[in-house]
């Protein structure tokens, strides 16, 4: 079981490679676009509040 | 889509009074700055009095730049922008506010004075001992839950990237400042303490904590402060927000390896000093990925620059950061460095990152913020802007240039080799050669001070409500282009 966890460790690398293909992946995906690039809009629309 | 709407009111309060020390806090950084560069050139400025030396003074400068002006900045920008893309007021009200602030300038009051009395632990941009770090520790933790606090609170149901931004650099800030300043009192009511790292580790965790107090102070916290001021000022939303993402994303894995690069050829182990050399090199991504973003959000108004000298500033603070992590990655490659390492290269590598992006994207944000936050209508001038922008740009070019040319020539004197194998010069003579380079800094140095008192006069003027009897604002070149009446 050790020896199996510090296989699992030594590919750290590896996930974290994995893990920020994934994000590039989730941004990117043709899908997303217009609901993402809608998210640029919030900076944009704060104005003082009503009361 | 639903618009979410705050219910309270913002607390600008706290907004304005870091503002404030942002600006005070600034002249006071850049004033030293110009000290010590002409105690460079001209030594006897040193004055012979323990407490005014190079040593004592440049702790004094950088911590005033980096985590005085910069700092505020970054609460006053941090808190602004938090409450107005949240939607929602800040948590903790008022008094955890004020505590912020007070708690904030009274650390930075601590850590100057000791710097000036000789209390230091010797940790370049760390410098301060254990009971100020303690202090500093409280007022960051306070922070990060009223910062946090607020984004939980949130109306708006995306977390806007630019506080992902500064959420990075508050929970990185914290963790870095921890671990670099383990350190033990040798008594209960002295000064003095000793790091609890040695030798090898203590250089490696110092430098850790170094390049990423660039990464994640200087670098994540102004970047958040890129994506809402420049698509605010310029109207427009930011060019990519998937871009700004993966931008994100890819900053936060690559920069907390780099810092080895700060110790090539020294004892550290040689693999790892090329993994900070390799992670450097890949930081290119993030770095000109971010810089694209932030400058093509003007695509298709490129005409503002010429009409809006606050956009322009906040433009070329956007070029100066790509110029700047352009050169970074490049001296941290090992055969560069060879040559860069301890030469003044590497002060004008800071500088052209610290004046250029830190300083010019603060300065565009004080801008827009003042007229904001006292409840103007505009800025008192807009034309001081564009002598502010000219004044400071001429500065950081004279700056650059003369400690490009200076550091190299600096490398190369140190090893430059005669015919029988010995070292051609004496160290005293590399000093003598730096003597031009370092009056033309100086000068470069004076110059974006006087920039920064035509930036406090604006700014005062405008506090006060008064408005300069001036035509619109349109640059030399726009106006040699239209036609004459």
């Amino acid at each position: 079981m050790d020896g199996f966890y510090e296989f699992i460790r030594s590919l750290w690398l590896l996930w974290l490679m994995a893990v920020f293909i994934g994000i590039v992946v989730w941004a990117f995906w043709p899908k997303r676009k217009r609901e993402l690039e809608a998210h640029g809009q919030i900076p944009l629309r704060d104005d003082d509040p009503e009361s | 889509m639903s618009e979410a709407v705050a219910t309270q009111p913002y607390n600008e309060e706290v907004v304005r009074q870091f503002t404030i020390a942002t600006v005070f806090w600034g002249v006071i950084g850049f004033l030293v700055g110009v000290v010590i560069a002409l105690q460079l050139a001209f030594p006897v400025l040193n004055l012979g009095l323990e407490w005014t030396t190079f040593g004592r003074l440049r702790p004094v400068h950088t911590s005033a730049v980096i985590f005085a002006f910069g700092g505020n900045a970054l609460f006053a920008t941090s808190l602004y922008v938090v409450q107005r893309t949240c939607r929602a007021t800040l948590w903790g009200g008022p008094a955890t506010a004020s505590f912020l602030f007070w708690g904030y300038q009274a650390f930075i009051v601590l850590a100057a004075s000791g710097y000036v009395l000789g209390v230091t632990q010797s940790k370049e941009y760390a410098e301060p001992e254990w009971y100020v770090d303690l202090w500093l520790t409280i007022v960051w933790v306070v922070y990060l839950f009223v910062f946090v606090g607020t984004i939980m609170r949130r109306k708006e149901p995306h977390i806007y990237v630019a506080n992902w931004f500064y959420l990075a650099y508050i929970i990185t800030i914290a963790m870095l400042h921890l671990v670099n300043n383990m350190a033990l009192p040798v008594s209960f009511f002295g000064t003095k303490s000793y790091i609890l790292w040695s030798g090898v580790q203590d250089a490696l965790t110092q430098w850790w904590y170094g390049h990423n107090a660039v990464g994640f102070f200087l670098t994540a916290g102004f970047l958040g402060m890129m994506y809402y001021f420049v698509p605010k000022q310029a109207e427009r939303p930011v060019y990519s927000y998937r871009l700004s993402i993966v931008h994100f994303w890819s900053l936060i894995f690559l920069y907390i390896w780099a810092g080895p690069h700060h110790l090539h050829y020294t004892a550290l182990p040689d693999w790892a000093q090329t993994l900070g050399m390799t992670f450097s090199v890949m930081l290119w991504m993030p770095s000109w990925g971010g810089m694209i973003n932030g400058i093509m959000t003007l695509s298709g108004a490129w005409d503002k620059l010429r009409t809006d000298p606050i956009l322009r500033m906040l433009v070329a603070s956007i070029a100066f950061y790509g110029m700047s992590t352009f050169e970074g990655p490049m001296m941290s490659i090992k055969p560069v460095n060879a040559l860069s390492h301890y030469t003044d290269w590497t002060i004008g590598h800071v500088h052209s990152g610290a004046l250029g992006w830190v300083a010019f994207i603060s300065f565009g944000a004080v801008y827009y913020l003042v007229p904001k936050l006292w409840k103007r209508e505009r800025l008192y001038s807009i034309r001081m802007v564009s002598y502010h922008f000219w004044i400071s740009t001429i500065g950081i070019v004279l700056y650059i240039t003369a400690m490009w040319v200076g550091g190299i020539t600096q490398g190369l004197m140190w090893r430059a080799y005669d015919e029988l194998g010995f070292l051609q010069y004496s160290f005293a003579e590399t000093v003598e050669a730096m003597h031009p380079y370092y009056v033309i800094r100086a000068l470069g140095g004076v110059l974006f001070l006087l920039g920064s008192f035509v930036m406090v006069y604006n700014l005062i003027r405008t506090a006060r409500g008064d408005l300069r009897d001036e035509a619109p604002y349109v640059s030399p070149t726009a106006a040699q282009a239209a036609p004459a009446e």
